[in-house]
């Protein structure tokens, strides 16, 4: 049976992905930090999507760079690597909206719990990403109130 | 994307940025109102409401459907659902590639093991 995988928006700036996965940290840590083997699980079959090369020197302060078969490029830079327990990127092909990744292994009993926590520099850089949404309209009241008072109270100094 | 995103945001803050309209949006929450009652509720006249309709319309925020000589107002998509069914994609996403990186993680342990085996020969 396939461990189940979890995604929560834990805060306005943040995205945290969670799966355990039955092998010790250090193989999990391979299988993340090696181009041969990361090229093999990074695409998504169900996107028709496959990475058609991957650069990477998985050293703090070393940079990668990933392209997908329709041309697409990722790339950034590692800020720290930490074997086996943790890894953090940038994700700089959107310029300043990309999220810093950080990717921990933590091993229990032979398995490894991995959560993989994506900041954005501002909620606004989250909900461009794709959840826009995600508040509903509740917090669009609530941005907008408050917009409002801003707007009064600048009004009334005027 | 990006773009798509933030020009519905805008226009959903202009749609917002009025009383009438977001009257309007919490009325249709509860049910269905045809151009006419909104008007007659918010004691507006029918070309009046016509235009706040409309600019909740183009906002996403409200449809309207033409039923012979009724155009009945509802809220639009939901936008929670439509997050959650962004965050549900993204969640697939990583499932697949998470199920692809067991295969990877398999064969590791499993040359591992042979190489262990070899050593011990």
């Amino acid at each position: 049976m396939k461990n189940r995988t979890t995604v929560e928006r834990k805060s306005e700036r943040e995205l945290v992905v969670t799966r355990t996965f039955d092998a010790p940290a250090r193989i999990v840590f391979e299988a993340w930090t090696k181009p041969d083997l990361f090229k093999r699980w990074w695409g998504s079959k169900s996107m028709g999507m496959s990475l058609q090369s991957c650069e990477m020197d998985v050293r703090t302060g070393g940079g990668y760079r990933l392209v997908f078969n329709n041309g697409m490029a990722f790339f950034g830079k590692y800020i720290e690597v930490t074997p086996p327990s943790r890894l953090v990127w940038t994700n700089d092909e959107g310029g300043d909206g990309g999220p810093v990744t950080t990717v921990t292994f933590e091993e229990k009993g032979g398995k490894t719990l991995l959560t993989m926590h994506e900041l954005y520099p501002s909620k606004e850089a989250l909900d461009a990403a794709g959840t826009g949404a995600a508040d509903g309209m509740g917090e669009l009241f609530g941005e907008l109130d408050e917009f409002l008072v801003t707007l009064g109270a600048s009004g009334g100094r005027a | 994307m990006v773009q798509y995103t933030n020009a519905r945001l805008d226009a959903s803050f202009a749609a917002l940025a009025d009383v009438t309209r977001r009257g309007v949006l919490e009325q249709l929450g509860r049910a269905e109102a045809s151009i006419t009652d909104l008007a007659e509720k918010f004691n507006m006249t029918l070309t009046g409401m016509k235009k706040h309709v409309g600019v909740l319309e183009k906002a996403g925020l409200v449809i309207t459907e033409k039923v012979g000589r009724v155009r009945t107002c509802k809220v639009g998509p939901d936008r929670l659902e439509e997050a959650t069914a962004w965050l549900e994609k993204y969640r697939q996403l990583w499932a697949e590639r998470f199920d692809e990186l067991d295969r990877v993680i398999e064969d590791l342990k499993q040359s591992e093991k042979s190489a262990g085996r070899k050593q011990r020969e």
